[in-house]
């Protein structure tokens, strides 16, 4: 087995966890402004938020990631000619992997949001109008942290099913962790051991990640009253 | 902005052939996946850890690892063996379809069984302790209670899980298979237009998911009547 | 909270640094590095091939800095028109049907296209002895092109793969019957390797210039002329000073210009 080639898959696995970090840094930016919009009393406001969570989850990633690395940029570009911008506007491949994959658990986490925003009870923000505080007072110190709170297991979910989607982006020629493996297996002819081997590292990642959400977890949850069983 | 759907209008019987074939791959995925998780959820929430633990592992490397590394690991990894090709599975293995509905029922066993088992395990006591006073072996218990009741209440989890599927087997379309990703592949790559074909193909598994989630919800009207809110 | 606003902050650098770029812009070309010998990756990760030493050759030759970019060989003239790159130098052969999308270099190297299948088999007339069986093809190839067009009316199953790597592991795995491909590729990619042994190429060369073209040249966008004429310049250059020839003996012991 050649050497040179396990180096490139877990050179690989760096520009995998970069791609899941910053997609899921534009994920929850923008999974807050859906649930933003779709529990605002602004009718249309709420109807985008909707569309936006309806249509994406609707599509498959391979498919949504097609289209925006081709689509994409092409509109950019079409736009850029309308204003008569000369020059081309560069959307590198990361930035388009990241926006993509942002895009798309963005509408999952809106859900994740609206759904813990919904269910704090209603006693908590009486509780806190009762105290005197201002609206926005009442939002800064009681819902956030309490949606921050409910949402860690959405959050946490969202994540593991991201990590293993930033595969697909290897049909972008993005040289992560599942490019470098079909890469050294077609060139080996040994694609079983090179899969294997991505294969094993995903894994490390989503356990290793498990462990640290199980600790988040319990750090977001100190004073919570446990169920007794 | 000119978009050409003139293209995709004339292919559409192309399209349709897809569809097809993205169905095919989803109902037989879908259907045996469904088969084995239910002996799979029985024995994870097994007391015995010879029973247990092997399912752990199992639906812990399942949920682990990319749906993508497990469909290339089983159509191109496991092809590369001299072995695998001498043997008698092979007329099986060497079928792309067979190897993708194979990937997807493996797949999505593993998280079925974690559904059913987790709903296995949060039975209502009272439905339990019912069956107990009543008399019922443990094989009765099952078969009439714990199992009707723990896959009625997998009914929210499993619709998500089905979606999942429909939208996993796009990627049969990187294992030579023409479903809808893979048609719109080819149209995308001939004529040169890949914004119309891939839009195309979005609007199809759109339609797709939608018809199936308003299944899930008549489903739930009927399976499910028992918890919904009481209207009086 | 602060570190999620810091990276989200972070994020919206790369991307406009990205943007600002723009001015200091070396020459982008797209390769698929799953050809040998024209287009491959070393173990150690590292493009090599015919098409990238000329390629190189060629940006020297015209004074510009250039900078490789893979992709999947049937996403090359997409990211061309979309502006992702500005040239393919990736065993792209000049077609009629493609320079509608696309313009063209002169040609920098000529091969016809063969069958590949397990040695000792016949094929007189393909589109009688290929019947019912099944031919693998890269996705967006002449090859593709000539396969849907020909192949399949005549009763032939087309499969299509992304690369053609993907196409010989199927090929030794017999889920095909046989590939249509280009000759070089097929003989130092394949049929010299271990996993070669036991085919070899059968039937007639393929050289219909409708589908096989006038050679692989380099593929640029629409109306840029300009560099068309660079490239061509530069062609010419490497051919009279022996760069082309020194290239061309590290891969091939025959004349791969053609005529």
């Amino acid at each position: 087995m050649s050497g040179g080639y396990w180096l490139t898959i877990v050179e690989g696995s760096w520009l995998t966890l970069h791609l899941a970090l910053g997609s899921m840094a534009l994920a929850v930016a923008l999974g807050l402004a859906g649930a933003g919009a779709r529990l605002s009393p602004l009718r249309p406001l709420a109807w985008l938020g909707e569309a936006y969570a309806t249509v994406i989850r609707g599509i498959p990633d391979l498919v949504m990631i097609l289209l925006v690395y081709f689509g994409g940029q092409d509109l950019v570009n079409r736009a850029a000619a309308l204003v008569g911008h000369e020059d081309y506007i560069d959307i590198d491949p990361f930035a388009a992997g990241v926006a993509t994959l942002g895009f798309i658990f963005g509408a999952y986490l809106s859900e994740t949001f609206r759904g813990a925003f919904l269910s704090i009870p209603k006693g908590q923000v009486e509780a806190g109008f009762a105290y005197g505080m201002s609206r926005w007072q009442v939002f800064r110190r009681i819902l956030w942290p309490e949606t921050v709170r409910l949402s860690i297991p959405g959050i946490a979910n969202n994540w593991l099913v991201l990590i293993k989607s930033t595969a697909l982006v290897s049909v972008l020629g993005l040289p992560d962790m599942m490019f470098h493996a079909k890469q050294a297996g077609d060139a080996t002819r040994q694609p079983f051991t090179y899969l294997l081997l991505a294969g094993a590292l995903y894994l490390a990642i989503t356990s290793v990640s498990l462990l640290a959400l199980r600790v988040i977890e319990k750090r977001f949850s100190l004073g919570v009253r446990e169920v007794q069983l | 902005m000119i978009l050409d759907f003139s293209v995709i209008w004339e292919n559409l019987p192309q399209f349709l052939h897809g569809v097809g074939v993205t169905l095919q791959l989803l109902f037989v995925s879908l259907a045996v996946g469904f088969v084995w998780a239910v002996p799979l959820a029985l024995m994870r929430v097994s007391g015995s850890p010879w029973l247990n633990l092997p399912v752990w592992f199992y639906t812990y490397v399942i949920r682990g690892t990319p749906m993508l590394v497990q469909l290339f690991l089983l159509y191109y990894g496991v092809a590369q063996f001299e072995a695998v090709r001498a043997s008698l599975f092979w007329p099986w293995l060497s079928d792309a379809t067979f190897c993708a509905c194979l990937a997807f029922a493996i797949n999505t066993s593993g998280y079925t069984a974690e559904i059913i088992a987790g709903c296995l395990k949060t039975t209502p006591p009272g439905e339990i302790e019912a069956a107990r006073a009543a008399g019922m072996s443990r094989l009765q218990m099952y078969r009439r209670i714990l199992l009707p009741s723990a896959l009625r209440r997998a009914l929210p989890q499993y619709s998500n899980e089905v979606v999942m599927m429909l939208h996993a087997t796009s990627m049969a379309s990187l294992v030579t298979l023409a479903d809808i990703t893979g048609v719109a592949r080819t149209i995308s790559a001939q004529y040169f237009l890949p914004f119309e074909a891939y839009l195309t193909a979005g609007a199809f598994y759109l339609v797709l998911t939608f018809l199936l989630l308003q299944l899930f919800k008549a489903a739930e009207r009927r399976w499910l009547a028992h918890l919904r809110p009481q209207r009086r | 909270m602060k570190k999620l606003f810091l990276l989200f902050g972070a994020l919206l650098c790369s991307l406009a640094s990205g943007a600002a770029m723009a001015e200091d812009k070396p020459l982008r070309i797209g390769i698929e590095a799953a050809y040998p010998p024209f287009a491959y990756k070393t173990p150690e990760g590292k493009l090599a091939g015919f098409d990238y030493d000329i390629g190189n050759a060629l940006c020297e030759e015209m004074k510009v800095k250039c900078q490789w970019i893979e992709q999947e060989f049937d996403g090359l003239i997409p990211a061309l028109k979309v502006r992702k790159i500005d040239a393919v130098i990736s065993s792209m052969s000049i077609t009629d049907e493609r320079k509608k999308s696309v313009d063209f270099s002169k040609k920098y190297y000529y091969t016809p296209g063969r069958l590949v299948m397990k040695a000792g088999s016949e094929v007189k007339d393909p589109l009688v002895d290929l019947k019912g069986k099944k031919v693998g093809v890269q996705r967006a190839t002449i090859f593709d092109r000539y396969a849907t067009d020909v192949f399949a009316p005549a009763g032939i199953e087309v499969v299509r793969y992304a690369s053609q790597e993907e196409v010989f592991l199927d090929l030794v795995a017999g889920r095909i019957d046989a590939s249509l491909a280009d000759a070089v590729s097929i003989q130092f990619g394949f049929l010299q390797t271990d996993a070669g042994k036991g085919f070899a190429t059968v039937g007639p060369a393929f050289t219909d210039r409708k589908y096989f073209g006038e050679g692989i040249g380099v593929a640029v966008r629409k109306g840029d002329t300009a560099l068309v004429e660079k490239f061509n310049a530069a062609i010419d250059a490497i051919r009279a000073n022996g760069k082309y020839q020194q290239i061309a003996k590290k891969y091939f012991d025959f004349d791969i210009y053609g005529e």
